[in-house]
């Protein structure tokens, strides 16, 4: 029941998120002479998902560290799993849109080496996660890494205000120097609520598995003790 | 529009949505091969 509620979310956002991709299409086919800048539709919500998702597992990672209670563990786990898939797929759409915008697919600025150093950084935060089997042990090392890493986003973020970058400035009309133009950056705060939920979802999927796991490795040393 | 430019923009839409899939088929798989084990190890307990 509950795996059936949490599909029909899934399929209620994608939809909200495709409808919205609707209103994307209907705008203009260039702004400030910038083609091909429809990507942001989906290369900015992607960027803005997985960074909440970093930082609800940096809250997460220091709660376990003050209580020691292992759920805020999976939790920092789950959503951190799920908020690099999410980081991944910004810095691929990015990848494409600078093939299109500059001619090349990659440039060594501070903007976008400090988000390929950040989602490195996560998949050894997974990678750690799966190499240590202990749980306590688990739990204590991947807080410390959480942590370290909500650093690496914040210098991401900041990256564009303090250099100067190939990546475009701010464009979001709440930061310094930013603003696209009435209407253009709405469709883009739609498409962050959608893959924010769809986020959650896939979250909630991924934290069941962990108990899934859980479960399995409390019966399997049951069953060595008998 | 460029066709070049509509081909970005495809690409670059498509990219995101091939990731998130991607993770979701993962998920899914990971899910029936957890499920498949809980079920293998109950059976070894209640034997046991």
């Amino acid at each position: 029941m509950r795996q059936n509620i949490l599909f029909l979310m899934a399929a209620v956002f994608t939809g909200i998120l495709v409808w919205n991709m609707n209103t994307v299409y209907g705008l203009p086919q260039q702004v400030q002479n910038v083609g091909a800048y429809k990507i942001i539709y989906l290369h900015v919500p992607a960027a803005f998902t997985a960074f909440t998702g970093f930082f609800a597992a940096m809250v997460a990672s220091l709660i376990y560290l003050g209580t020691s209670k292992l759920k805020y563990d999976a939790f920092a786990g789950g959503v951190t799993e799920v908020a690099l898939v999410f980081a991944t797929a910004n810095l691929l759409s990015g990848m494409i849109w600078a093939r299109y915008a500059w001619g090349i697919w990659w440039t060594w600025d501070a903007r976008l080496t400090s988000m390929l150093v950040c989602v490195l950084m996560y998949y050894g935060y997974v990678m750690l996660r799966q190499a240590i089997t202990e749980p306590t042990q688990r739990a204590r090392l991947s807080a410390v890494m959480s942590i370290f890493g909500m650093a690496g986003v914040a210098f991401v973020y900041q990256s564009i205000a303090w250099y100067r970058t190939q990546h475009p400035s701010p464009v979001l009309g709440f930061r310094e120097g930013g603003g696209m133009g009435p209407g253009l950056e709405a469709p883009m705060y739609w498409n962050f609520l959608a893959m924010l939920c769809l986020a959650v979802i896939l979250a909630s999927v991924r934290m069941r598995q962990a108990q899934f796991a859980t479960e399995i490795d409390s019966l399997r040393r049951m069953a060595h003790n008998h | 529009m460029d066709p070049r430019e509509f081909q970005y923009t495809f690409f670059g839409l498509l990219i995101v949505w091939l990731c998130v899939a991607g993770y979701a088929l993962s998920l899914a798989l990971r899910e029936r091969k957890l499920k498949a084990e809980l079920e293998r190890v109950r059976r070894m307990v209640e034997k046991n």
